[in-house]
């Protein structure tokens, strides 16, 4: 659903670093096989990891409403959805592994806490609403962020984000109307989606990423063409592309200091709170500790069954050999 | 809170509605997985599997609707039925389990399905023929996918051998009521149910002798699903599945 630029890279040098370069500024994809200089593949490989890690998590603020999704068509389309998801991680540690490393040393890194997710999973879904408004928010950030990610350098990535995008517009939109069916619906069901709305808007803006002057990773990732777009920049594209759809369905935005700004065409939005941001990425949310737990709790209750499946794959082969 | 729905249960309402109970609490134990399955791979094909079944239980919603005449909807019925107007066997109700309970239980119910809607597809009303042909297509997938894991599981490892046979002991009870008779006074319309029972003890035998598993003697096998008398499993699923729709009363979703 989304990844965080937590990425470290070193400066690159040498002849055969401005090949690869000239290669990129070419716009040429890079593809698996091909040379890259190894900080190139250790920021992919990171980013896109993190990325699958965020698809995986992410089922389970979902997931947590499959079981009382209040309509029938309801409860397949989330169904549906969060499989789509899951489809997402797929794709991705396959992508990832293109770049050298396994599914399982990937899994192990996020279930021992050494790699990233997006925080934006640490937040609760506390009622209905928030389906909609992950939809609509979460993928719609999402989208602003992963759309440039289809021209990244990197080839197996930007075909997966290709169909991954395809799929995250269809989620947003269903998201939207999941908001706009509360909005037209009864009171209560209109509370639901403004207290929706005032508690996912700042951590959507939060998915961005720190603001430019802070950000440590985003100049090799411009050069590499990884990353084509500032955070401030996707933030403000964002914001300018939801505000009016929040008007549109009659809600208020959570801002004070919003205001459309005729001179720039620009919607201006007040300060966000940072110090919650450091604090849900490090740990300080109110789901991170519940969602890493959940996921290792599947992969050992599901140990046994994976070494079935090897271990009669292993016998059926010795038969066949 | 919304109250109860009355249903007018003619012998074909009844049916229908047992048949769609079926799928929805099965296809809702599936759903109970999302997100905790072994192996990403089974995170999709459990959410596959359990939205086949959803989509059967609409269409059968559907059907009983026009049936019934009473102007019910799919959501009236899934919704706002309590426990003992429920039809579903005991089988789908029964919890999710481990991974053995539920590739196991998934299995026998399926290769009875996929013979159910195939000899319904013969149906005389034609609609529900058509629909029959459809869903035994599905649950020829549903037969594939879990019974490959049973194999995998009860001819895998001592753990996974030992617990797909408890999973089976615990499952056994609930096989016999699958075969019960309908109303006869729908045939043509619906299947000889007990008629299906040879096939599917044939089938089912060749898949736990694979397998390495063996069906255990049931002294004393439970019915009573399609009439309402349910286990303790069924009412804490629908607490949790009908909660949020009951608690605002005409609401639209």
């Amino acid at each position: 659903m989304y990844t965080q630029g937590l990425v470290s890279i070193e400066g690159a040098g040498g002849a055969e670093e401005e090949r690869f370069q000239a290669r990129v500024d070419a716009e040429e994809r890079i593809e698996p096989n091909d040379r890259m200089p190894e900080a190139y593949r250790r920021t992919l490989l990171r980013q896109i990891s993190q990325h699958a890690h965020s698809e995986i998590v992410g089922m389970l603020p979902e997931g947590n409403w499959i079981t009382r999704a209040p309509s029938l068509k309801r409860k397949a389309a989330l169904l549906a959805k969060v499989q789509d998801e899951g489809g997402h991680g797929l794709y991705l540690y396959a992508a990832a592994e293109t770049l050298g490393s396994s599914r399982e040393e990937m899994v192990d890194a996020l279930l021992e806490g050494r790699a990233k997710y997006s925080s934006i999973f640490n937040y609760p879904t506390r009622t209905w609403a928030d389906i909609g408004a992950i939809g609509w928010l979460v993928d719609g950030a999402a989208i602003m962020n992963q759309i440039p990610l289809c021209r990244c350098s990197y080839g197996p990535y930007a075909r997966a984000m290709i169909r991954i995008c395809r799929e995250e517009s269809f989620h947003q939109r269903q998201g939207y109307e999941i908001m706009l069916t509360l909005c037209r619906g009864t009171e209560a069901q209109k509370a639901m989606a403004q207290d929706a709305l005032d508690r996912w808007w700042w951590p959507c803006l939060m998915m961005f990423g720190p603001p430019d002057g802070e950000s440590q990773h985003s100049d090799a990732s411009a050069r590499w063409k990884i990353k084509r777009f500032s955070n401030d920049g996707l933030r403000q594209k964002f914001i300018d592309a939801t505000v009016p759809q929040a008007h549109y369905l009659g809600l208020a935005v959570p801002d004070p200091e919003l205001r459309f700004d005729e001179a720039s065409g620009h919607w201006h939005s007040g300060p966000i709170d940072w110090e919650e941001f450091r604090r849900v990425l490090a740990g300080g949310g109110v789901c991170n500790r519940d969602r890493l737990e959940a996921r290792r709790r599947a992969h050992e209750e599901g140990a046994w069954v994976r070494e079935a499946a090897l271990a009669y794959a292993a016998r059926q082969r010795r038969v066949a050999a | 809170m919304s109250a109860t729905i009355p249903v007018a249960e003619t012998p074909l309402v009844r049916f229908l509605l047992g048949r769609a109970d079926d799928a929805l609490i099965l296809g809702h134990r599936l759903s109970e997985w999302t997100g905790h399955a072994p192996i990403l791979e089974e995170e999709l094909a459990l959410a596959n599997i359990g939205l086949d079944l959803i989509g059967q239980a609409r269409a059968l919603y559907a059907f009983a609707a026009e049936a019934e005449g009473a102007g019910h909807d799919e959501d009236d019925y899934a919704y706002l039925r309590d426990e003992g107007q429920f039809r579903n066997l005991l089988i789908a109700e029964r919890p999710r389990g481990d991974f053995a309970d539920t590739m196991v239980r998934q299995a026998l119910y399926a290769i009875y399905a996929e013979m159910f809607w195939q000899a319904a597809s013969q149906s005389t009303q034609r609609e529900l023929a058509g629909f029959a042909a459809k869903a035994a297509k599905e649950m020829a997938y549903h037969v594939r996918h879990a019974g490959t894991w049973v194999v995998r599981l009860g001819d895998g490892t001592a753990e996974s051998h030992a617990r797909a046979q408890a999973a089976l002991d615990r499952i056994a009870p609930y096989l016999d009521e699958m075969f019960d008779a309908e109303d006869p006074s729908l045939a043509g319309i619906v299947p000889d149910v007990p008629a299906l029972r040879p096939g599917w003890d044939g089938a089912v035998r060749a898949l736990l002798e694979e397998a390495k598993l063996s069906l255990p003697d049931v002294p004393f096998p439970q019915r009573g699903g399609r009439a309402g008398r349910h286990g303790e499993t069924l009412g804490h699923l629908l607490a949790t599945f009908q909660h949020l729709h009951r608690s605002h009363p005409g609401a639209t979703w």
